[in-house]
C-alpha cells in the first residue's frame, strides 16, 4: 500500500516518516470504528438523518463549524491570504458571524419549531412543492458536483505534497468517507466533524506559533512582508477598501459590507442545508439557537490557523508563490503556501499530524456534502415525488444506499474535474449561484405572512436566473464587470460578491412584487412557519449567562474589536 | 451526549485520538533530540511540548469522559 501511495512523483514537498504513516493510518481505523461503531445507533430516520436530535450545542455548534471547515477551506483560504492579505480574513468574519448569530436568533426557531428534516422541506412547507423541488434538486446536484471537485482537489494536493498516487487518494478517502457515513448517518459524519475540528486545530496551531517566533512577532512579520513586497499593504483589513484599485482583491467596502456580509454569507450559513443540518441535530430549542453562536467564536478564530499561516508565508518564504495558472517547473501554486509552510516547521511527528489535519479537512467536507445529499434527496425527492408512504426503515436504508450512490456520482464528478482544470472555478461559482436567492425566499417567507407561493417559487426563480445571466455576461464579456461588479477592475471574488447581491435584490424585488398581486395563504395554514404566527419560547427567566441574545451579542462584540484592531 | 442510546461521548473519542497522537509526537521529539530533523526552529523541539500538550490533554479527556465513569 505504502508503494502504492508513493508512486512514481518525482519531486514532493515532504517525505514523511514510519511516525508519521502511523499517525495517518491510526486516524482513517479511528473514524472507520466509530462509524461500525455508532450503526447499531442509526436505525430510524430521525437518528439516521438528523443523529436522534439529541447533540448538545457544543456538538451541534463544532459539527457546524467542522463541515465547513473542510473541502479547500484551509489550503485554498491561505492561498488567498497570501494573495490578498488579510483581506481573506473577511470571508471568516464579517462574512461569517453576524450569519451565524441571526441563523441562531432569528431563523432557527422557524426551522426548529417545524420539525423540517431539511431546508427544502421548510420551503415545502412554506411555499408547497414547486420552490421545494427547485431548491432540492439544485442542492443535490451542486452537493455532488461540490464532493467531487473538493475529491479531485485534495488528490491533487496529496500528489503535490507527498506525490501519493491521484487515484489512490481519490478512492482510499472516499470509501472510508462513504463507510462510515453509510453505516452511522449524520451521528457518524457529526462524531468524526468534531474529532476533525480538533484534529484540524492542533495539527495547523503550530505553524502561526513557529512563525510568530520566527519573525519575531506581529511587527516584526508586517516589516519582513513590507521587505519583501514594498509598496503593498497586505495588512489593514479595512483601510485599503475606499477604492477598488487600492488592494490586490479589486474590492470595494460596499462588496465586503452588502455582497459578502449581507447576502453571500447570509445565504450560506441560514440556507446551505450542508451547515444547518448539523444545527437541527440539536437535543432542544435552545441547544439549536446555541449551537451557531458557539461556532461563531471559534469561527472567528479560524484566521488564525488560515489567514496567519498565508500571511507568514509572505514574511519567511524565500520564494513568492504563483496563481496556479501560470505556474511554471520549480515554482510553487497560492495553494501550497500552507504545506509549505508545514514543511518548513514540521519534523516527523508533527509532520504526520499536521498532513492527517488536512485529509480530516477534505474528508469533514466530503462527509457533510454526502450526508446533506442523502437528506435532500431521500426526504425532498425521493418521498414527496418518488415513493410518498412507505415504512421508515425504508428511507432509513435508501439513505445509506444514496450515500454510498452519491460518493461513487462524487468520484465520477472527481475525474471529470480531471479532465477540465477551470471546472473547480465554474462549479463553485455555479454553487453560489442558488445560495444568494434561496436566502431572500427563505427570509421573507420567516418574516412576512402575505408572500404567496406563487411569488416565493417566481422569486427563487428568477434570482437564480438572474445569477446564472450575470456570471456568463461577466465571463462573455468583461465589460460588464463594470456593469455588475461596479469596477472593471473587479476580481472573481469581487465579482461573485455583487452578483450574490444583485441577484438577492432581484429575488425580493419579484417577490414582492407577485405577492402584492397574488392571494395569500391563510393564516392557520402558517402557524410555526412565520414570525407573526409563532410563538418562540422566551428566556426572561433564564440567567443571561444561559440565553442565546448574550452571547450573540458578546460575538458581534468581539466581531468588531477584531475590525478595530486589524482596520 | 444521549439520554435516548446511552452512546459513548464523542469527547472520549477526542481524547483517545489526543492521548495516541500526543504519545507518537513526543516519543519521536524525544528519539530525535540530540539529532533535530533539517527544520527551522528545530532546537526548540516542538515535537516534545507540542507531544506532551496532546498527550496530557487527551489523558483528561479519557479520564473525564470515560464510558465507564458515572456521570
Amino acid at each position: 500500500m505504502i508503494a502504492m501511495m508513493a508512486s512514481t512523483a518525482p519531486t514532493t514537498l515532504v517525505h514523511l516518516s514510519a511516525v508519521d504513516l502511523g499517525i495517518i493510518a491510526f486516524y482513517f481505523a479511528l473514524v472507520l470504528g466509530i462509524g461500525f461503531y455508532l450503526k447499531r445507533f442509526a436505525n430510524t430516520g430521525e437518528d439516521f438523518f438528523l443523529a436522534g436530535r439529541e447533540m448538545t450545542a457544543w456538538v451541534a455548534g463544532l459539527a457546524f463549524v467542522s463541515a465547513n471547515l473542510g473541502s479547500l477551506e484551509l489550503l485554498g483560504w491561505a492561498g488567498s491570504a497570501y494573495q490578498y492579505g488579510i483581506l481573506a480574513a473577511h470571508w471568516y468574519w464579517i462574512g461569517a458571524i453576524p450569519a451565524m448569530v441571526f441563523l441562531g436568533i432569528v431563523m432557527m426557531p422557524f426551522y426548529y419549531i417545524s420539525k423540517t428534516h431539511s431546508v427544502p422541506g421548510y420551503l415545502q412547507l412554506r411555499y408547497g412543492s414547486a420552490t421545494s423541488a427547485l431548491s432540492a434538486v439544485t442542492f443535490a446536484i451542486m452537493t455532488i458536483l461540490m464532493s467531487g471537485v473538493n475529491m479531485y482537489a485534495m488528490a491533487v494536493v496529496m500528489k503535490v505534497v507527498l506525490g501519493w498516487n491521484i487515484n489512490f487518494s481519490i478512492w482510499v478517502s472516499s470509501l472510508t468517507v462513504g463507510i462510515y457515513v453509510a453505516a452511522g448517518g449524520l451521528f457518524s459524519a457529526i462524531f468524526n466533524e468534531v474529532l476533525q475540528f480538533f484534529l484540524i486545530w492542533f495539527g495547523a496551531l503550530l505553524i502561526p506559533i513557529l512563525g510568530l517566533i520566527e519573525t519575531g512577532g506581529w511587527k516584526g512579520m508586517v516589516a519582513r512582508i513590507q521587505q519583501n513586497f514594498p509598496g503593498q499593504d497586505y495588512t489593514h483589513a479595512w483601510s485599503t477598501l475606499g477604492r477598488f484599485q487600492d488592494n490586490p482583491m479589486g474590492m470595494h467596502w460596499t462588496g465586503i459590507v452588502f455582497g459578502l456580509g449581507a447576502v453571500q454569507a447570509m445565504g450560506y450559513w441560514t440556507t446551505d442545508f450542508l451547515v444547518v443540518q448539523r444545527v437541527l441535530s440539536a437535543k432542544d430549542i435552545r441547544s439549536a439557537k446555541m449551537a451557531p453562536i458557539i461556532g461563531s467564536f471559534f469561527k472567528m478564530a479560524v484566521p488564525l490557523i488560515v489567514i496567519l499561516p498565508g500571511l507568514l508565508g509572505l514574511a519567511v518564504l524565500p520564494m513568492h508563490l504563483v496563481p496556479a495558472s501560470s505556474l511554471q517547473p520549480g515554482q510553487y501554486s497560492y495553494n501550497e503556501v500552507l504545506p509549505l509552510m508545514l514543511a518548513r516547521y514540521c519534523g516527523p511527528g508533527l509532520l504526520g499530524l499536521g498532513i492527517t489535519a488536512l485529509v480530516a479537512g477534505f474528508m469533514a467536507g466530503m462527509a457533510g456534502n454526502v450526508s446533506a445529499f442523502a437528506t435532500v434527496w431521500t426526504y425532498d425527492i425521493y418521498r414527496p415525488f418518488l415513493r410518498k408512504t412507505a415504512p421508515d426503515q425504508h428511507y432509513v436504508s435508501m439513505g445509506r444506499w444514496c450515500t454510498l450512490i452519491g460518493l461513487i456520482v462524487s468520484i465520477g464528478t472527481a475525474y471529470l474535474a480531471m479532465g477540465f482544470a477551470s471546472i473547480m472555478d465554474y462549479v463553485q461559482a455555479l454553487f453560489g449561484f442558488f445560495i444568494a436567492p434561496l436566502f431572500g425566499t427563505v427570509l421573507l417567507g420567516m418574516l412576512w405572512k402575505r408572500v404567496s407561493r406563487a411569488a416565493g417559487f417566481l422569486g427563487l426563480l428568477s434570482g437564480t436566473l438572474s445569477s446564472v445571466g450575470m456570471f456568463t455576461l461577466m465571463k462573455l464579456d468583461h465589460r460588464w464587470v463594470s456593469v455588475f461588479a461596479l469596477s472593471p477592475k473587479a476580481q472573481g471574488l469581487a465579482q461573485d460578491m455583487y452578483q450574490a447581491l444583485w441577484s438577492c435584490v432581484t429575488c425580493v424585488v419579484v417577490t414582492v412584487l407577485v405577492t402584492l398581486v397574488t392571494k395569500p395563504r391563510p393564516d392557520e395554514e402558517l402557524r410555526g412557519l412565520v414570525y407573526s404566527l409563532t410563538e418562540v419560547a422566551h428566556e426572561e427567566h433564564t440567567n443571561f449567562l444561559q440565553r442565546p441574545l448574550f452571547w450573540g451579542i458578546v460575538a458581534l462584540a468581539a466581531l468588531l474589536v477584531l475590525q478595530i484592531i486589524f482596520w | 451526549m444521549s439520554e435516548k442510546h446511552n452512546i459513548i461521548q464523542v469527547w472520549f473519542f477526542v481524547g483517545v485520538l489526543l492521548l495516541v497522537y500526543g504519545f507518537l509526537i513526543f516519543a519521536s521529539g524525544l528519539a530525535e533530540w540530540s539529532h533535530p530533523p533539517n527544520t527551522v526552529l528545530a532546537g526548540l523541539h516542538a515535537p516534545v511540548w507540542w507531544g506532551g500538550l496532546l498527550f496530557v490533554l487527551g489523558l483528561i479527556y479519557c479520564i473525564k469522559f470515560s464510558p465507564n465513569r458515572k456521570a
